[in-house]
């Protein structure tokens, strides 16, 4: 089982800033080990943020984003105590699915 | 014979379809928005990409901002973000030119999102980095250098 994300969320004036800190290795399938072989592709391909249950973003993500990858953005009309899903999927299918509520 | 190449090309003209029947409303964008951005991540220069995300031409917007430092030390660990400022912006994807592959990531927004993400992304050297974004339909993007002290793809 993959380790829990970091969420943090707070709102200000009605729009919500969401953070996210995922725990992945991102390997780009580019790199070689010790013996000369190359590392297999292992990255994130898809995430989804949702509010309340109601999807808002959904991001497609490549081998170029950063290990342990970070992403921020911005909901509307959140507020506190509002819930915010998030989830990832891998190359490996592998899942992980976290909530946090907006303070 | 390479099978990337082959399922790639079985993408990009199943894509063909699919496209036609979401502009038609017949679809939801879902599954077809996966499979588009699935292809669009086997591309490896800018036009391929612009091209297998139906992007076409898009026009230069200075209502599209890209927020980074200059000058990265780290290419492994390259903070970016993109702002848009357009209404009805439904979709922010992130090119690096020089890249193995360019799209680092594309971001569908929906109802309620913001068109701000902030992200960290890997660069393998110092190169440009664009910004496209789909607003009402039509697309735009901005562009920024970015220098890398060094490089992210290493190994």
């Amino acid at each position: 089982m993959p380790d829990p994300m970091r969420i943090r969320a707070t709102a200000k004036d009605g729009v919500a800033d969401v953070r996210v800190l995922m725990a992945h290795e991102m390997e780009t399938g580019q790199r070689k080990d010790a013996a000369g072989k190359i590392i297999p592709a292992w990255h994130i391909t898809e995430v989804t943020a949702s509010l309340n249950g109601k999807p808002v973003l959904a991001a497609h993500w490549g081998p170029a984003i950063s290990k342990n990858p970070y992403l921020q953005f911005k909901i509307k009309g959140a507020k506190a105590g509002d819930k915010i899903g998030i989830s990832w999927t891998d190359t490996k299918g592998e899942k992980r699915t976290d909530e946090a509520t907006v303070s | 014979m390479n099978p990337s190449r082959r399922q790639s090309l079985q993408a990009a003209s199943g894509f063909g379809v699919y496209a036609a029947l979401v502009a038609l409303g017949l679809l939801p964008a879902g599954p077809a928005a996966a499979q588009q951005f699935a292809s669009a991540f086997q591309t490896k220069s800018i036009a391929d990409t612009l091209k297998a995300l139906g992007a076409g031409a898009p026009a230069e917007s200075k209502d599209v901002i890209i927020n980074s430092p200059d000058i990265a030390e780290n290419g492994a660990v390259v903070p970016v973000g993109v702002r848009s400022n357009l209404p009805r912006t439904e979709m922010i994807a992130l090119l690096v030119e020089k890249n193995p592959n360019a799209l680092a990531g594309a971001y569908t927004l929906l109802e309620g999102a913001e068109p701000d993400v902030n992200m960290r992304i890997k660069m393998g050297q110092s190169s440009d980095v664009y910004a496209l974004v789909k607003a009402d339909g039509k697309y735009y993007m901005a562009k920024k250098e970015i220098k890398v002290t060094l490089g992210g793809c290493g190994g």
